[in-house]
C-alpha cells in the first residue's frame, strides 16, 4: 500500500526515468517527501522551473527519452509555461507534473493557486487533473506513452497536494500496457501512395531530399542516408533536422530556407521532384508559400496528418511514421526494375556543383578573413575542429545560433540542441545542463551571446551543485545581434534598445564566483589556441567569452517579402 | 461555407474546453455547439457549425480529430443529412395578434407551450433557416426573448458515427 505521493514516484521508476529535473515548493512537499525516501529516480534542483523545463527538453532531444519535471503549484507551475511552449513548438516528448493545491480548495483563489492545465492547455498535446490517487499509476502511464509517441510533445499531470497526502494509502499496481480508444497514433503509411512517391522519386531530373526534425524524432537517421546514397539525391535539412544526414557528406547541401544555404535554397527552387520527410514546412523555410518550388512535384511525409497541406500542398502526401515509410521505400527502390535516371542526375550534380562553386557557404569563403577582427563564423569553425565534430552543441537564439548550425557540420543526430520553432532565448544553459546528465562523459557545449546567456545565467549555479562541466562558448558582439541586424537591413540602423550600453558584467568575475573558469579572448590570433586551453580543462565550466566583430550579419538571407527560395541576400553588398 | 461538424469525444472534464479552446487559438469561428451524454454514458456527443473554405475547414477537423479526447468525427455537410434545431420564443400576444401568432404558429408547425393573457411561448423546431424565416414572420416588434439549442444533425441512411 503506497500513498498517492509514493505512487507518483515509483510510477516514474517502473515507466524507466531516471532522473527529474525540479523544484520544491508547498504543493509538492508531500511529493519531495517521496523522492527523499527512495534512490531509484533522481532528481536534480535547478535554480528557475523554466530552466527544469528546458534541461528535461535537452535530455530529451540526446536521448530520445521523455524528458521529466517536476514543479510546485502557482508561480512554480507557471514558470514553466517558456519551457513546455518551447518543447510543444519542436514536438518534443516531456511530462510536466506539477503540484497543485488541494482539491476543495481549487476555485477559491487560494494560496499559490493557479488554472495549470488552462493555462497550458494550447501549448501542450494533452493534460491531466488527477481527481483521484489512485487514478496516479493509470495516468502517468497514459502521459508517457502520449508524449513519446505519434508526433511527441509535452503533457501536463496537475496533482492537487491532498492526493499526494502520505496519510492515505492505496493497492499500487503500474499498468503494462494503454491503450486509448481515443488516441491512435499513425504507424505504416499507405501502400499504394509510398509506391506513388517511388515512381515520382525514380523518374526524377532534378530531386531534393528536404528533411526535417522527424527524422531525427523517429530515429531514423541511417534509413534516410541509406535511401539517398542509393539514389544519390542531394539532400537538405531544416534547422531541426541538422544532423539527420551527415554535415559532412558531399550529398548534403546544408541547411535550407531563411539562413539556408545558396545552393540548398537554389535547388529547391529549381527542383522537379521534392521528397519532404518529418519537416513541415515552416515559414521560415518557404518563404512566399506561393512561389515556393514552382516546377516540383511534392512527396510528403509525416506523423501528423495536420502537417500535411497546411501550408505548401502536397501531390503525394503520406501520413505515416518515417522509419516504417523510408523502409518500405528503401524496400521498393532496390527492387524497382529500373533505377534512377543516371544522366539527368549527373547533370543535376554538375549544376548544383557550379552553384557551390559560385556562392557555396562551405567551398568558398562566405565572410571575410583579412582583418584582425574575430569573425563569429570563425569561431564556430574553430570548435568544430577542437571538438572534432562530435560535440553536442546546445544553442540559444540569435546570430549565433545561425552561425553555428551553417559552420557546425552534424555528422550525427540528436548532436544539434536549438529552440527552431519558439526561439526560445535562455535554452541553451538549461538544455546543455539537461545533456550533460543524460552523458557524464560526453563533451557538452552551449554556444550563446552574451543577451541570451543572461536569461538563465542562474544556471550556472546548477552546474556547480553536480558537476556538469559544460563548456559555454559566448559569441559576445555587445549586441543584440539578431535584432541589430533587422534593424540595419530595414531601420537604417536606428538601435533601438538592442545595445546595453557598457553595462555586460565581467564574465570573468562571475564565473570565478560560481567557481568556474572565464576566458576571454580578443586577439584572433589567441582563438585556437585558447579554444584548446577550454576543452583541456575537462572537469570544469568554462566561459569563453570571445569577441567578435560587431558588425558581421547572417547570410545568405532570404528576401522577404514575396520572395520565393532563390531570392537571398548573400552579402551586405550581392544578392541574387 | 457553412459547416456542420459532429464529433464523438470522452465525456471527461476539459474535454469540452479542448474543443472550443482549438477554434480560439488557430483564430476559427464557432456559430452554434451543442453538446450531451450519448447512450455510452462515456461518451458525449457534440455538434458544431461553422464557416470557412475547404481548406480550413479541413485543418480544422485535422486538429480535432488530433485532440486526445476525441474519439471520431465527421464532416456531416459532406453528405445528405438531417439537421435540427429547438428554439423557444416568448412574443406579445394580445388581442387580434393572438390569432395572427397562433396562425403562424400552425404553418410552421410549432405549438405554443406556454400563455398569458398578453405573452405566448413558442416552442418551433426545424432548421436553423427554417427557424429564421419564423422569427422574420413574427416581426422584431413583438419578440421579447429568443432562445436556440444550436444546431443537431445525423446522416441519413445508414451512416452513423459510433465507435
Ligand atoms: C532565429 C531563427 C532562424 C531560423 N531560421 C531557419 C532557417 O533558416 N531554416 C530552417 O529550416 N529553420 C529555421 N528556423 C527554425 C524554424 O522556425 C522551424 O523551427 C523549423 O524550420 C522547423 O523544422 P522542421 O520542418 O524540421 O519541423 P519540426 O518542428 O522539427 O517538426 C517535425 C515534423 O516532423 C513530424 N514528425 C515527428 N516525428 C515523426 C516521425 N516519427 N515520423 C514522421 N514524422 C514525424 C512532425 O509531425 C512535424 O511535422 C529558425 C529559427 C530561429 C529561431
Ligand atoms: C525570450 C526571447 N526574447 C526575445 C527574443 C527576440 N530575439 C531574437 S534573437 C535576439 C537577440 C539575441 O542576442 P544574443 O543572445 O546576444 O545573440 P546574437 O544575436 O547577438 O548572436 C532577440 C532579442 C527571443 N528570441 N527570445
Ligand atoms: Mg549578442
Amino acid at each position: 500500500m503506497l500513498s498517492g505521493g509514493d505512487m507518483l514516484i515509483r510510477a516514474l521508476r517502473d515507466e524507466g526515468v531516471e532522473c527529474v529535473f525540479g523544484y520544491p515548493g508547498g504543493a509538492a512537499l508531500h511529493i519531495y517527501d517521496a523522492i527523499f525516501r527512495q534512490k531509484d529516480v533522481k532528481h536534480i534542483l535547478v535554480r528557475h522551473e523554466q530552466a527544469a523545463a528546458h534541461a528535461a527538453d535537452g535530455y530529451s532531444r540526446a536521448t530520445g527519452k521523455v524528458g521529466t519535471l517536476l514543479v510546485t503549484s502557482g508561480p512554480g507551475a507557471t514558470n514553466t509555461i517558456t519551457g513546455i511552449a518551447t518543447a510543444h513548438m519542436d514536438s518534443i516528448p516531456m511530462v510536466v507534473l506539477s503540484a497543485q493545491v488541494v482539491s476543495d480548495k481549487i476555485g477559491e483563489d487560494a494560496f499559490q493557486e493557479t488554472d495549470m492545465v488552462g493555462i497550458s492547455r494550447p501549448i501542450v498535446k494533452h493534460s491531466f487533473l488527477v481527481s483521484d490517487p489512485s487514478e496516479i499509476p493509470s495516468i502517468i502511464k497514459k502521459a508517457y506513452y502520449i508524449a513519446s509517441t505519434g508526433r511527441p510533445g509535452p503533457v501536463v499531470v496537475d496533482i492537487p497536494k491532498d492526493h499526494t497526502d502520505p496519510s492515505r494509502v492505496f493497492e499500487y499496481q503500474y499498468p503494462e500496457s494503454v491503450k486509448m480508444r481515443s488516441y491512435v497514433p499513425a504507424g505504416r503509411g499507405h501502400a499504394g501512395q509510398i509506391k506513388k512517391a517511388v515512381q515520382l522519386l525514380l523518374g526524377a531530373k532534378r530531386p531534393v531530399i528536404y528533411s526535417g526534425g522527424g527524422v531525427i524524432q523517429g530515429d531514423s537517421s541511417e534509413l534516410l542516408t541509406e535511401l539517398a546514397k542509393k539514389l544519390n539525391f542531394p539532400v537538405t535539412n531544416t534547422l531541426m533536422g541538422l544532423g539527420a544526414y551527415p554535415g559532412t557528406d558531399r550529398q548534403f547541401l546544408g541547411m535550407l530556407g531563411m539562413h539556408g544555404t545558396f545552393e540548398a535554397n537554389t535547388a529547391m527552387h529549381h527542383a522537379d521532384v521534392i521528397l519532404a520527410i518529418g519537416a513541415r514546412f515552416d515559414d521560415r523555410v518557404t518563404n512566399t508559400p506561393s512561389k515556393f518550388c514552382p516546377h516540383a512535384k511534392i512527396i510528403h511525409v509525416d506523423i501528423d496528418p495536420a502537417s500535411i497541406s497546411k501550408t505548401v500542398s502536397a501531390d503525394v502526401p503520406i501520413v505515416g511514421a518515417v522509419e516504417s515509410v523510408l523502409k518500405d521505400m528503401l524496400s521498393l527502390v532496390n527492387s524497382a526494375e529500373q533505377g534512377t535516371d543516371q544522366e539527368a542526375i549527373g547533370d543535376w550534380w554538375a549544376q548544383i556543383d557550379e552553384w557551390r562553386q559560385r556562392h557555396g557557404l562551405y567551398h568558398a569563403n562566405r565572410f571575410d578573413t583579412s582583418g584582425e577582427r574575430i569573425k563569429p563564423q570563425e569561431v564556430v569553425q574553430v570548435l568544430h575542429e577542437v571538438t572534432k565534430g562530435d560535440a553536442y552543441i546546445c544553442s540559444d537564439v540569435g546570430q549565433h545560433q545561425m552561425f553555428a548550425a551553417q559552420y557546425y557540420l552534424f555528422d550525427k543526430p540528436r548532436r544539434w540542441i536549438n529552440s527552431g520553432g519558439l526561439g526560445t532565448m535562455g535554452f541553451g544553459l538549461p538544455a546543455a545542463m539537461g545533456v550533460q546528465i543524460a552523458d557524464r562523459d560526453a563533451c557538452v557545449v552551449c554556444i550563446t551571446g552574451e543577451g541570451s546567456i543572461q536569461m538563465c545565467i542562474q544556471e550556472l549555479s546548477t552546474l556547480t551543485q553536480y558537476n556538469l562541466p559544460v563548456k559555454i562558448i559566448c559569441l559576445n558582439n555587445q549586441a543584440l545581434g539578431m535584432v541589430r541586424q533587422w534593424q540595419d537591413m530595414q531601420y537604417d540602423s536606428r538601435y533601438s534598445e538592442s545595445l546595453y550600453e557598457d553595462s555586460l558584467p565581467d564574465f570573468e568575475k562571475l564565473m570565478e564566483a560560481y567557481g568556474h573558469v572565464g576566458i576571454t579572448v580578443t586577439q584572433r590570433d589567441d582563438l585556437r589556441s585558447k579554444m584548446e586551453e577550454c576543452f583541456a580543462m575537462k572537469d570544469r565550466v568554462v566561459f569563453m567569452n570571445v569577441m567578435v566583430d560587431r558588425s558581421e550579419h547572417v547570410y545568405p538571407m532570404l528576401v522577404a517579402p514575396n520572395g520565393s527560395m532563390r531570392d537571398m541576400l548573400l552579402s551586405k553588398t550581392e544578392r541574387t | 461555407m457553412r459547416r456542420i461538424v459532429s464529433i464523438l469525444m470522452e465525456n471527461a472534464p476539459g474535454a469540452l474546453s479542448r474543443v472550443v479552446g482549438l477554434f480560439s487559438q488557430r483564430g476559427y469561428n464557432i456559430d452554434t455547439l451543442t453538446v450531451a451524454p450519448t447512450e455510452d454514458p462515456t461518451l458525449s456527443r457534440l455538434t458544431l457549425t461553422t464557416v470557412g473554405d475547404d481548406h480550413k475547414l479541413e485543418q480544422i477537423t485535422k486538429n480535432l480529430n488530433k485532440l486526445i479526447d476525441v474519439v471520431k468525427l465527421v464532416d456531416l455537410s459532406d453528405g445528405a443529412h438531417i439537421e435540427r434545431e429547438l428554439m423557444l420564443i416568448k412574443v406579445k400576444a394580445s388581442g387580434a395578434q393572438r390569432a395572427e401568432i397562433k396562425r403562424c404558429t400552425d404553418i410552421f408547425r410549432g405549438q405554443i407551450v406556454d400563455v398569458t393573457s398578453t405573452i405566448y411561448t413558442i416552442q418551433i423546431v426545424g432548421t436553423a433557416d427554417k427557424l429564421d424565416a419564423f422569427v422574420q414572420s413574427i416581426g422584431e416588434a413583438s419578440i421579447l426573448e429568443v432562445v436556440r439549442s444550436g444546431v443537431s444533425g445525423i446522416a441519413r441512411g445508414e451512416k452513423v458515427l459510433s465507435i
